[in-house]
């Protein structure tokens, strides 16, 4: 197998994931994506000189709407889903790492 | 500063302007500024699964208005992206904003400093949406245990205006924002409105030796929303890299923060821990294409700009320094041009406009906008003046009364009986009341003392209240002394 991601890469990601991996994870992620990249290396056999970059799945562009306000939703549904709240604010748990 | 002997700066900013749409990038929510916390939001802007964002076609055509007014390519495609990052002013940890393919491309402005014309660069900017407004427990972010977030602001539209690293000094930085600032009020894309944060910066700085082309190591910092502390946090920065370099050290890349109190900038992320955004293009969002004719429909909406209305204003007879002034906001030129409909002589007007207009609304702390003396109703008081109804001393009392008023300077006059008085009867009257009673004066005027008449002037106009045409006593009062 090609090994285009190095474990450090499979970290890297990991971490600004903020996700917290174990050593078997790591080496079972490493090799998972390396066989994804691979199997999507075939691509590069083709000629794709003429071809005009994707910036879209779906061949449709300028889906607009006019400036006109429509109703929000009211505090009690806002939150009601969060974990936290406190009189209208969503209530989040210390930022700061330092 | 010292610092100027040793080292260049080099300055380039980027400039984040809230649009003035009805309602958010991708939904319907309002973008009235204030409200209860979080009653402004929606599925949408809450990062709800599922929900699915539309973009609005009015910050299109401010994007697009704002790019002309600033000399900018307008691209034909472009589209969004997902710039990721974890930080709950935004609930779906990423913001969507533009990567590599903005709505506008290279433009740029042209700056004065002292008579010398300098072109700044501008090298992109692009549409995004704004983030929602923390409010922490503790001092800073640091000390806070838990924050309150507001999602009101999440999803008001910006366009970031990102300028190529051009400037060299603070007054060319100044000078660029205020010009930059000038022209997006013009357009009428922003409020503007700096106090409540419609334009925030932010300042990348760098030091070099004289004389190098290579650039220095930069610091970035970021959300200043005043001019004056754009100004302060340059001249902080500029010293505190000066001395880190002539302690033989080097500066650290890193985005600092500005603190407006102890008036010092602070590391807020070093290179090490600076984001790494990983950019892909938006799914929800189809690209966008705009076509020449779609262009051409904007540039036609486009006002007269600042630099064309301050030529215009001086081929009509103002001084350099009268046009600029008259321009520096919209509205008064806006002002100036209507009273201008119905007064004609421009540099009158000017001073007028310049002078007591200018003192009373500033004296009222009321913006011209609300004036309570219309452009119509000041070129009114003006033609009585040519007319030789009011002399210029008692109009500018009329204008006072006007201020307070708000009524016509023709009805102040017949109210107050204040017109003057050029009725040679009338006048002939008082005129030999006074030649009757200063007779020492006369005797003095007839033996070669030409100043004796300004004394008698003067009684006759103390006399009349002031109401008298001063040409004509001068005129009459010559004729009976001759």
């Amino acid at each position: 197998m090609n090994m285009t991601i190095s474990r450090e890469d499979v970290e890297y990601v990991a971490a600004l994931a903020r996700l917290e991996l174990t050593e078997p994870e790591i080496q079972e992620y490493t090799e998972q994506l390396n066989s994804i990249l691979d199997y999507a290396a075939m691509l590069e056999r083709l000629d794709t000189d003429d071809v005009v970059p994707t910036a879209h799945a779906v061949p449709i562009h300028n889906v607009l709407r006019e400036d006109q306000v429509r109703p929000s939703i009211n505090h009690a549904k806002a939150l009601r889903n969060a974990p936290d709240g406190d009189e209208g604010f969503f209530r989040v748990p210390r930022i700061s790492l330092t | 500063m010292v610092v100027a002997n040793q080292f260049e700066m080099v300055c380039g900013l980027e400039v984040h302007v809230e649009l003035q749409t009805k309602t958010k990038i991708f939904c319907g929510c309002t973008t009235e500024f204030g409200g209860e916390q979080n009653t402004h939001v929606c599925p949408v802007c809450l990062g709800m699964p599922g929900a699915l964002p539309v973009l609005n076609r009015e910050v299109v055509n401010f994007a697009i208005k704002a790019g002309l007014a600033l000399d900018c390519e307008i691209a034909e495609f472009s589209k969004f992206d997902r710039k990721n990052y974890f930080y709950p002013d935004l609930s779906k940890n990423y913001q969507t904003s533009q990567f590599d393919l903005p709505i506008c491309g290279k433009g740029g402005l042209e700056i004065e400093i002292d008579g010398e014309k300098k072109w700044i660069g501008i090298t992109r900017a692009h549409m995004e949406e704004d983030a929602g407004k923390l409010v922490h427990s503790g001092e800073t972010i640091s000390t806070s245990n838990e924050s309150s977030v507001d999602y009101n602001r999440a999803g008001v539209p910006l366009l970031e205006i990102v300028s190529e690293p051009d400037m060299r000094s603070i007054p060319e930085v100044l000078a660029y924002l205020e010009k930059l600032v000038q022209i997006l009020e013009y357009t009428e894309v922003s409020d503007c409105r700096l106090e409540q944060g419609s334009v925030r910066f932010d300042v990348n700085v760098s030091l070099r030796p004289f004389g190098t082309d290579t650039l220095g190591i930069r610091t970035e910092t970021k959300n200043l929303n005043s001019f004056s502390s754009v100004r302060r946090c340059m001249e902080y920065e500029v010293a505190r890299q000066a001395r880190v370099l002539n302690a033989g050290e080097n500066v650290v890349q890193e985005t600092r923060t500005w603190d407006e109190g102890q008036g010092i900038t602070l590391t807020l992320r070093s290179k090490e821990e600076a984001h790494d955004y990983r950019y892909f293009p938006e799914p929800d969002l189809p690209p966008l294409v705009i076509d020449k004719e779609w262009v051409e429909r904007i540039r036609k909406t486009l006002p007269e700009l600042p630099a064309a209305r301050r030529a215009r204003l001086q081929t009509l007879g103002l001084s350099a320094y009268d046009a600029a002034v008259i321009t520096q906001a919209k509205a008064m030129a806006d002002f100036f041009d209507e009273a201008l409909t119905y007064y004609t002589d421009a540099k009158t007007l000017a001073n007028w406009v310049m002078g007591d207009m200018t003192r009373l609304l500033n004296s009222n702390q009321c913006s011209v906008v609300d004036s309570p003396i219309s452009a119509k109703q000041l070129a009114e008081l003006l033609q009585l003046i040519n007319k030789g109804t009011l002399s210029g001393k008692i109009a500018k009392s009329v204008l006072e009364e006007m201020y307070s008023t708000s009524k016509d300077a023709s009805m102040i006059v017949k109210e107050k009986g204040l017109a003057q008085i050029s009725d040679e009867g009338a006048l002939l009257g008082i005129i030999d009341g006074v030649l009757a009673a200063n007779p020492q004066s006369v005797e003095d005027y007839r033996a070669g003392k030409d100043k004796a008449i300004g004394f008698l002037v003067g009684q006759i106009m103390k006399a009349t209240k002031g109401q008298a045409n001063p040409g004509l006593v001068n005129q009459l009062l010559k004729e009976k002394l001759a």
